[in-house]
């Protein structure tokens, strides 16, 4: 033990690190568990959105599809040249104005829709069935409907005009519905998000009781004090909100990976026709970013707040002497 | 600089530990806090520190009123007053060095000014060999004058030691003694509590004795 110390102090200034241990622990297990949590949480919030977005662009892209075309059914009878009352149908129908065209589905292309239902090599010249003219409607500038029903159905009695309303009015609800009900279960998962946000910081907090109140005792402000905390928390917040928002971008990317690829097969055309081309648009990615921003910012503040909240204790304790603490 | 008057103080609906204790600490005066065991000396240190507040009487730190003092300007009224908890109190992520800079540190001193206080301090203490050794691995007595020294190191008002020299033995209490009489001499008022007799014959300080929830003083 040296009474004069001063021969160790060239020694000491060399060895003492020139960055300083941080005031908060860089990384403990509840900071690690914090991060998971956010990253689970941040996932599965930044998949709901994407579905969410995907429902919403399915709906409107079917809404659309067949709100674009109406179908004039002529049906056949004994003595009735159907291939004229086609034409004549086609003639009059794009005749009116907000009608792009109308086209005659020709022998040929009625047996393919029929196909699944028939068979192949079926003279259908011999059967009685019903043939379409399908009318492509300017959807910013839409007919009267009822004009046209009116003056077919006047020119050719076994033709109706059908121009779908019902369809589109009950996609329109379903798609109301389901966009509806995604925005629900959204709304569910963030504030799930929130609470666990909030409750896992406070958690993983409580461990660092001892380094707040040690801090406050030093006389460290508690702006001070928060501002180590919610440094440190906000990076164990981004990191995990990165990770899992990250984590939910690349499923999208790698599902519209496999969509594309398969888009030529049928089993992709029916999952294109479901759930549109799977395009992660740039909805998806802003909802991931906000999520993000959300979390982050979210872990920081109840970091500042449950520091400060925490200062607050120590000091009202010693108003009230009865409280268990130093 | 600092007063009491008639205070009293009770946990909950217990008895009081402490009542009708009035005193005076004045500027650069050096005392020895005593009593039995639970006699309530560290809550009196508690008092001193404002980190309790009296069931009865007043209390002035530094000229004001302590029921007057706003939440905010706590931290700044403590910065005059450097304290030993009996339970040290360390952080344990940081070394040696880093924990007795801690003060200076929250005060927003650059290290490149404190380094050599901080070394030269703590080889007073004898740890000239581990500053960069963190407290989980030190013993008893090396955690309570790692305590000492970030207690000192910003040259308080006034000093608060709880039970300081606990933890070693005589030789090294003798010289932690010796290190408080220093910082007296150069101005800081001392209040050390200690059940050590051995310790208080060293030195003729003023005696605060507490007994039955009473303050006698002598000297
Ligand atoms: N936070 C608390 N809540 C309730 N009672 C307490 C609290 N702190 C201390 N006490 C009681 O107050 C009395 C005085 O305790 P205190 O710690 O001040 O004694 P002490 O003189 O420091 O004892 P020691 O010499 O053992 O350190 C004891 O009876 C103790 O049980
Ligand atoms: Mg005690």
């Amino acid at each position: 033990m040296a009474d004069t110390p001063m021969q160790m102090n060239a020694e000491t200034q060399v060895t003492q690190s020139a960055k300083p241990t941080p005031i908060v622990p860089p990384s403990n297990i509840a900071g690690q568990a914090l991060s998971l949590v956010i990253a689970i949480m941040s996932f599965l919030a930044c998949l709901t959105v994407g579905a969410v977005l995907m429902i919403d662009r399915s709906a409107s892209a079917w809404q659309s599809q067949i709100s674009r075309e109406a179908t004039i059914q002529i049906r056949p009878a004994r003595d009735f040249d159907i291939e004229t009352a086609l034409m004549e149908a086609q003639a009059i129908a794009a005749g009116f104005e907000g009608v792009v065209n109308a086209r005659i589905i020709d022998l040929p292309q009625t047996a393919n829709l029929l196909e699944p239902w028939l068979g192949t090599g079926i003279d259908l010249a011999e059967l009685p069935v019903p043939r379409l003219v399908v009318i492509r409607i300017d959807e910013r500038n839409p007919p009267d409907f009822k004009a046209i029903g009116a003056a077919i159905s006047e020119a050719i009695p076994n033709a109706t005009m059908d121009d779908h309303r019902a369809w589109v009015d009950r996609l329109v609800s379903m798609a109301r519905t389901t966009t509806f009900v995604g925005v629900a279960i959204l709304a569910l998962v963030l504030t799930a998000l929130v609470l666990t946000v909030v409750f896992a910081t406070r958690g993983a907090l409580a461990s660092n009781h001892v380094i707040i109140e040690v801090l406050h005792f030093v006389g460290a402000r508690a702006n001070f004090i928060a501002g180590q905390f919610q440094r440190r928390f906000f990076w164990i917040g981004l990191r995990g909100a990165v990770i899992g928002g990250g984590g939910a971008i690349l499923l999208f990317l790698i599902f519209q990976f496999w969509a594309q690829r398969n888009l030529t097969t049928a089993q992709g055309e029916q999952v294109a026709v479901l759930f549109g081309d799977f395009s992660i648009g740039m909805g998806t990615f802003i909802g991931a970013l906000l999520v993000i921003a959300l979390v982050a910012t979210l872990t920081t503040l109840t970091a500042r707040l449950t520091v400060i909240r925490t200062i607050y204790e120590i000091d009202e304790q010693r108003a009230d002497p009865s409280r268990q603490f130093y | 600089m600092i007063k009491f008057e008639n205070v009293g103080l009770r946990y909950g609906m217990e008895t009081e530990v402490l009542r009708d204790v009035s005193f005076e600490i004045p500027e650069r005066s050096f005392q020895f806090l005593t009593g039995p065991s639970g006699a309530g000396k560290t809550s009196l240190l508690r008092l001193l520190f404002m980190s309790l507040r009296p069931t009865r009487g007043s209390i002035s730190m530094f000229g004001r009123d302590i029921a007057s003092i706003e939440r905010h300007e706590l931290p700044i009224l403590r910065r005059r007053i450097g304290v030993v908890f009996q339970d040290f109190r360390l952080l344990d992520h940081m070394t040696t060095f880093e924990n007795v800079a801690l003060p200076l540190r929250v005060r927003g001193k650059d290290e490149a000014d404190f380094r050599s206080d901080v070394s030269d301090l703590l080889n007073w203490v004898g740890l000239g060999d581990k500053l960069h050794a963190l407290p989980p691995v030190l013993s008893g007595g090396e955690k309570q004058r790692v305590a000492i020294a970030r207690a000192l190191i910003d040259q308080p008002e006034v000093l608060l030691a709880d039970e300081p020299t606990g933890n070693v033995d005589p030789h090294m209490a003798r010289r932690l003694l010796r290190l408080f009489l220093e910082l007296n001499r150069s101005g800081t008022a001392v209040v050390v509590a200690t059940h050590d007799l051995g310790l208080m014959e060293q030195v003729d300080a003023r005696r605060m004795i507490l007994n039955n929830s009473h303050l006698d003083i002598y000297g």
